[in-house]
């Protein structure tokens, strides 16, 4: 396995910092080069396979520095938590973190002792180093070890501002669950949602954004009106939901950098259901005129609506296929609601779903292979088809498990589950195989989660 | 009739606490205002007429029609026969005070998606606009707005509680002249 040699600058996210790529320095002297024989994997494509034994110790420093986030050794600790809080929510590993394993010497990083692993039963190895550089930025380098095979697998060095330093954790994360299951990267990504509060009757609804992970969770919006469904743009830098301000229920963009919103459409009609083309050029949206509820599309910038279904069923819920051609929405015009896809022109509406009960809220995998979606019938189930609508399996069990969302990889889905009577709504999410199904903690309740894309 | 008394039981009483004035005002003061809550309404005490209710008001409106909200059956947006007896009455009472306007609020129970119900409860709401408009209350005077399964007027998550949260709410508008 070629070794990856490769800096990775990492864009610091928020106003004022200008994000800036430098060449990529050579990496100094090389551990040796992995065995090309037997490949360190993580079986994903079976049933439940056991989660692979590794350990994650903390990170230690070259020389203690203090940074605007905490000095550089004890952000090695905190560093090896994030990854290893990655590694085990993912179902597929099982860590030994810093705690449990203790830390390493700076020389070892490059030069495991390989033997301390052995024992321990796990068969893979992340260390790595925080560094304080002269410029206030830190740099966290990430070194992945096959421990039967004593080799390295690869390496990656991210430079942060300290105030990003979880996002190095979670990219190096990233590294090591990419290079171990196949799979794409998703642990460097946020989730916007609604936090809610209250009694049933009368729920308090905020817009929230948060890490992945939960961490950074940041109110967006201040209660005083019900605000639903936000998505965000492929871009990050707005967020587009439904808000019922002024008691007129409307799609509004807002901008995440600056706090300032913008109504979508300015029409009298409810409008609803927003979600952004993977360009970010269009917003799709849910209008009802006079009783009818259709599905339309506008410039994200704003202008006229373009109108893509006509039928007089309730058309709502429209998702983008990740390249952009396609439309997956759900329809009543047959009586009951079933999903359709169309070309995102509005042509060609075809029905996908056709195994007995209802179908809802669909949304296109960002890998394409699958649609998830709302069954109904008895209470509410997550579910996964293909596009052409075959190969439909269940994930979930609970009374109201409703309104999937995908991980920016395609494996994993969060949704939220509705308690019975209480109407409490919290985010859960699960794997694809159907595995690993685990509450997503959040300060307040939640629901109507949308994970956005993996950030640069 | 009741009105016409409640009427001039209403200007006695103006008449003796405005001190100073000698003739009754020639037009009456608006309404006092609802409180402060600007969400919809739950439902409605069928409590009595007061001496003080002002016709035209929207507790005049719970006084003299008796229900502000139709119920529906699961996924449905039909007005059934009770549901247009209540509307009836409604419209009888809006012809009697052409200026007022409302806001029919559609509702959903729990046990649909999101989105979903959104659109369902506009069409319940529209349901219950285009009623009132076939006979005779001007669709200019009738605003809708969904609430989906946000507002649920009943708590619990039983076929009771769905049942009642179903429903089209009519809300007479204050301060309108």
């Amino acid at each position: 396995m070629r070794l990856k040699r490769l800096f990775c600058v990492i864009a610091a996210l928020g106003a004022g910092t200008a994000a800036h790529a430098q060449d990529a320095p050579p990496a100094s002297t090389a551990a040796p080069a992995p065995a090309e024989g037997q490949r360190l994997r993580v079986d994903i494509t079976g049933g439940i396979s056991s989660p692979m034994p590794i350990a994650v110790p903390s990170m230690p420093t070259p020389a203690i520095a203090s940074t605007a986030a905490g000095d550089t050794a004890a952000l090695g600790t905190r560093v090896a938590e994030v990854i290893t809080n990655d590694l085990k929510n993912s179902g597929l590993f099982n860590p030994m973190g810093p705690a449990a394993s203790g830390t390493v010497s700076f020389g070892q990083v490059t030069a495991p002792e390989f033997g301390r692993w052995t024992s321990t039963g796990v068969q893979a190895l992340v260390q790595g180093f925080v560094q304080a550089n002269g410029d206030g930025t830190i740099t966290v380098g990430c070194y992945l070890y096959d421990v039967f095979a004593q080799s390295e697998l690869t390496r990656q060095g991210f430079v942060v501002q300290p105030a990003a330093w979880r996002r190095a954790a979670h990219k190096c994360a990233d590294t090591v669950y990419t290079r171990l299951t196949g799979e794409g990267p998703y642990f460097d990504s946020r989730v916007v949602y609604v936090a809610e509060s209250g009694p049933k009757n009368n729920r308090n609804k905020r817009m929230a954004i948060m890490d992945q992970d939960g961490a950074n969770h940041r109110f967006l919006t201040n209660g005083r009106s019900i605000v639903l469904t936000p998505r965000f743009a492929p871009n990050q830098q707005t967020i587009t939901f439904m808000s019922f301000e002024n008691d007129r229920p409307r799609v509004y963009v807002y901008n995440v950098g600056t706090g300032a919103k913008r109504l979508v459409v300015d029409q009298p009609n409810l409008t609803f259901a927003p979600r952004f083309s993977p360009d970010g050029r269009f917003i799709l949206f849910s209008m009802a005129v006079a009783g009818n509820t259709d599905i339309y599309r506008v410039p994200a910038g704003g202008g006229s609506p373009q109108r893509l279904t006509t039928s007089p069923g309730i058309d709502t819920g429209g998702s983008y296929s990740p390249d952009g051609s396609k439309i997956v929405f759900e329809s009543d015009r047959s009586g009951g609601q079933q999903l359709y896809v169309m070309n995102a022109d509005g042509s060609n509406q075809q029905r996908i779903s056709f195994g007995g009960g209802r179908y809802a809220t669909p949304v296109w995998s960002p890998r394409g292979d699958l649609i998830a979606y709302t069954k109904i019938g008895g209470g509410f189930a997550v579910g996964v088809m293909r596009p052409d609508g075959g190969g439909e399996k269940i994930l979930t069990k609970g009374w109201q498990d409703e309104g999937p969302s995908w991980s920016p990889n395609g494996r994993v889905i969060m949704f939220f589950r509705t308690g019975q009577g209480s109407g409490k709504a919290d985010l859960w999410s699960v794997d694809l195989t159907g595995v690993n199904e685990r509450r997503v903690p959040t300060p307040l309740d939640g629901s109507d989660p949308a994970w956005g894309p993996l950030l640069p | 009739m009741a009105h016409t008394s409640t009427k001039v039981l209403l200007m006695a009483a103006l008449m003796a606490t405005a001190a100073c004035t000698k003739k009754p005002p020639k037009d009456l003061p608006p309404p006092p205002p609802t409180t402060g809550d600007q969400g919809p309404s739950s439902g409605m005490d069928t409590g009595g007429a007061t001496s003080t209710t002002v016709p035209g008001s929207a507790a005049d409106f719970k006084d003299k029609v008796g229900s502000d909200t139709v119920l529906f059956a699961t996924d449905s947006y039909d007005l059934d026969g009770e549901s247009r007896a209540i509307l009836d009455r409604q419209i009888q009472w809006l012809q009697q005070y052409p200026n007022v306007r409302v806001t029919i609020e559609g509702h959903c129970d729990e046990r649909g998606t999101r989105e979903y119900n959104l659109a369902l409860g506009d069409r319940r709401a529209n349901s219950a606009k285009n009623y009132l408009a076939s006979r005779g209350v001007a669709a200019s005077r009738i605003s809708v707005i969904s609430y989906g399964k946000e507002r649920p007027a009943a708590m619990g998550s039983d076929e009771g509680a769905w049942a009642q949260n179903r429903r089209a709410v009519t809300v007479v508008i204050e301060g309108a002249r």
